[in-house]
């Protein structure tokens, strides 16, 4: 019985204690960060949580790393999550960046006014399809066809008598929204399989005869699916940069106002050459130093 | 003479030991009615705003047949919220699954109590056990991996659908359905058994006869708790079923269950939003009918108290 008690007791003051620890720390992370920002030193300091799109994730964590060597006292998070969550997070001042694959303006639900845009980096969007597929090169009108259900046999674009697997993304994911928008030009896509991440896409394509998809560039290089042109114009970082190639997206870090204290600094390294020039190409994606065409949330597109 | 006083009208150590213990035990009780309440709370009244503030009518919820919250009907201007391949796809996977599984799990278990003991307990029960602890991820990666280029090749398509669902959910509810109906099968009583046999009964008779009708009701129970995790299951069916949402024409087109849409669709809406709040209906209806399963494994058990 005694035993028993002291067991209980000590588990209650052990989740006690890692309560108020938690509570403690996160509360002692905003009050550096507020500090830190208050007298805006040379030295950067502070906590900044950055979450959201899956598809910004893995570069987003690789130069919050190098932030951080650089900078020992600062801590950047990066998480996932979806863009969608990113943007809701960031607004409601849970998180102080919410990465993003999507204008915030297009997103609905969030009020884009109080949210401030940084752009950090472009990615490639390429049609994906298995190898046994003869075709290489589509129109866009094909591809809109495809996507939209009119077709749904290769043999009506140029291939074998093989059905079309259509594998999109889930609604609502960044990468499907910039596809849609640019091929499908506000036809609604055909209810079809759907699966949450390139990851995932990939591998169904090169295991699914007749399957088509989208991806993004950095997962074009694997075995069992080949990339399709569009148009002749074939999906590499050249054509995206003076935008021959349509299906590209900037990837978005937003914070709510003007960044501050760390979340500026972080921001600001995002933007140097020297990580424009290395880690961003490096990891597959277009660094914005490279990009000779600039667009809107509207989709225009103007010369740099 | 003080001292004996003071012993008999103060607490001993004991006592206030005990009191301490029964406060503590209390307060974990209370702190996991208040978890339980709070998340009832939470799902609901998200999950009713789709109605009250998005004005969007239940019966348009729960009977519509087109799901596509991001897309507006020009002519009813409500977005597309037909929730029905949904439950559709959720109760199929699960009744199918719990169908395949329950005459295994009663073969598997019969073996394990009535016919080889022995061996049942030292080779089945530790396999049973190592199934139960794999994580739905693997059962997922396994069903995308050998189920689905399966399916796909014996009967066409492409291998998404409710019958990989179901395959998939049959092996991860199978340890479940089994280990239950192993303790039920042990707690009907030996005399059962020796009675049936010493009237002449031969084992199979005694196992028909005597031992399975003893067990009904906790077999009942043991099928309902494996559907209850089949309901739940999101990942590994996520993996298997193709998440397209569309009314399932057969067993091997894409569909989706309750689940597999809430996975995808979460992280990719804005709180507050209405794409975001059909998926709190949707955990709203699964929530709900984890409460009947828990009711229903309840009235089984209440009737079948054995007279």
């Amino acid at each position: 019985m005694n035993k028993t008690v002291v067991g209980i007791v000590g588990g209650v003051v052990v989740i006690a204690a890692g309560f108020a620890l938690y509570a403690n720390s996160n509360h002692s992370g905003s009050s550096d960060a507020k500090s830190s920002s208050s007298t805006s030193s040379t030295k950067v300091s502070g906590k900044v949580l950055a979450l959201g799109s899956t598809a910004l994730q893995p570069l987003a964590e690789q130069v919050a790393s190098s932030f951080q060597e650089k900078n020992p006292g600062a801590t950047i998070t990066v998480q996932g999550g979806g863009s969608g969550a990113g943007l809701s997070q960031v607004s409601s001042g849970s998180a102080q960046i919410g990465n993003s694959d999507v204008f915030a303006e297009e997103k609905s639900g969030v009020d884009a006014s109080k949210l401030k845009d940084h752009k950090v980096a472009v990615v490639g969007i390429a049609p994906v399809v298995n190898s046994d597929v003869q075709v290489s090169s589509l129109s866009k009108e094909q591809l809109r066809d495809i996507f939209t259900g009119k077709v749904t046999n290769w043999k009506d674009v140029g291939g074998k008598d093989e059905k079309i697997v259509v594998i999109n993304r889930a609604t609502g994911s960044g990468t499907r929204a910039v596809f849609e928008k640019n091929v499908l030009e506000g036809q609604s896509a055909v209810n079809t399989t759907e699966q949450d991440s390139n990851g995932t896409v990939q591998k169904i394509v090169s295991t699914t005869p007749g399957a088509i998809s989208y991806l993004a560039f950095a997962y074009l290089d694997a075995s069992g699916i080949k990339a399709l042109n569009i148009d002749k114009v074939t999906p590499d970082k050249k054509n995206v940069e003076d935008n021959s190639w349509p299906i590209w997206a900037y990837e978005h870090m937003y914070t709510k106002g003007e960044p501050t204290g760390p979340t500026k600094a972080f921001l600001d390294y995002f933007s140097t050459s020297e990580v424009q020039k290395t880690l961003v190409p490096k990891l597959g994606y277009i660094g914005l130093t490279d990009m000779k065409v600039t667009r809107d949330s509207l989709g225009k597109v103007t010369k740099n | 003479m003080d001292n004996i006083t003071q012993k008999l009208t103060q607490k001993s150590e004991s006592t206030k030991k005990d009191s301490m213990g029964r406060a503590v035990s209390l307060a974990a009780l209370a702190l996991i009615v208040i978890v339980v309440v709070a998340i009832f709370a939470f799902v609901i009244s998200r999950g009713m705003s789709t109605f009250f503030k998005d004005g969007v009518s239940v019966s348009d919820f729960l009977f519509g047949t087109n799901w596509n919250p991001s897309v507006i009907n020009p002519h009813t201007k409500q977005p597309y919220i037909g929730a029905l391949p949904m439950i559709l796809g959720s109760f199929l996977v699960t009744f199918l699954a719990a169908i395949v599984a329950t005459p295994f799990a009663i073969g598997t278990s019969l073996f394990m109590t009535e016919i080889a003991q022995k061996r049942g307990a030292k080779i089945m029960q530790p396999i049973i056990e190592l199934l139960v602890g794999i994580p739905s991820v693997v059962y997922g990666f396994i069903g995308l991996t050998v189920v689905v280029p399966f399916i796909r090749s014996v009967f066409g398509g492409s291998g998404f659908g409710i019958l990989s669902g179901t395959i998939v959910l049959f092996v991860m509810i199978l340890p479940t359905i089994t280990s239950m109906t192993v303790d039920t099968l042990k707690s009907v009583p030996r005399h059962y058994r020796e009675s049936a046999l010493a009237i002449g009964a031969t084992r199979w008779q005694m196992i028909y006869k005597v031992v399975l009708r003893a067990a009904t009701p906790g077999i009942l129970t043991a099928i309902v708790f494996g559907m209850a995790r089949a309901f739940g299951e999101a990942l590994a069916v996520q993996m298997v079923i193709g998440n397209a949402a569309l009314m399932p024409h057969n067993l091997i087109s894409p569909s989706s269950t309750l689940t597999s849409v809430l996975t995808m669709g979460i992280g990719n809406t804005v709180m507050g939003s209405l794409q975001n709040n059909v998926l709190w209906t949707l955990a709203m209806i699964l929530l709900l009918m984890s409460l009947v399963f828990n009711l229903i494994v309840r009235a089984i058990g209440r009737r079948g108290e054995m007279k």
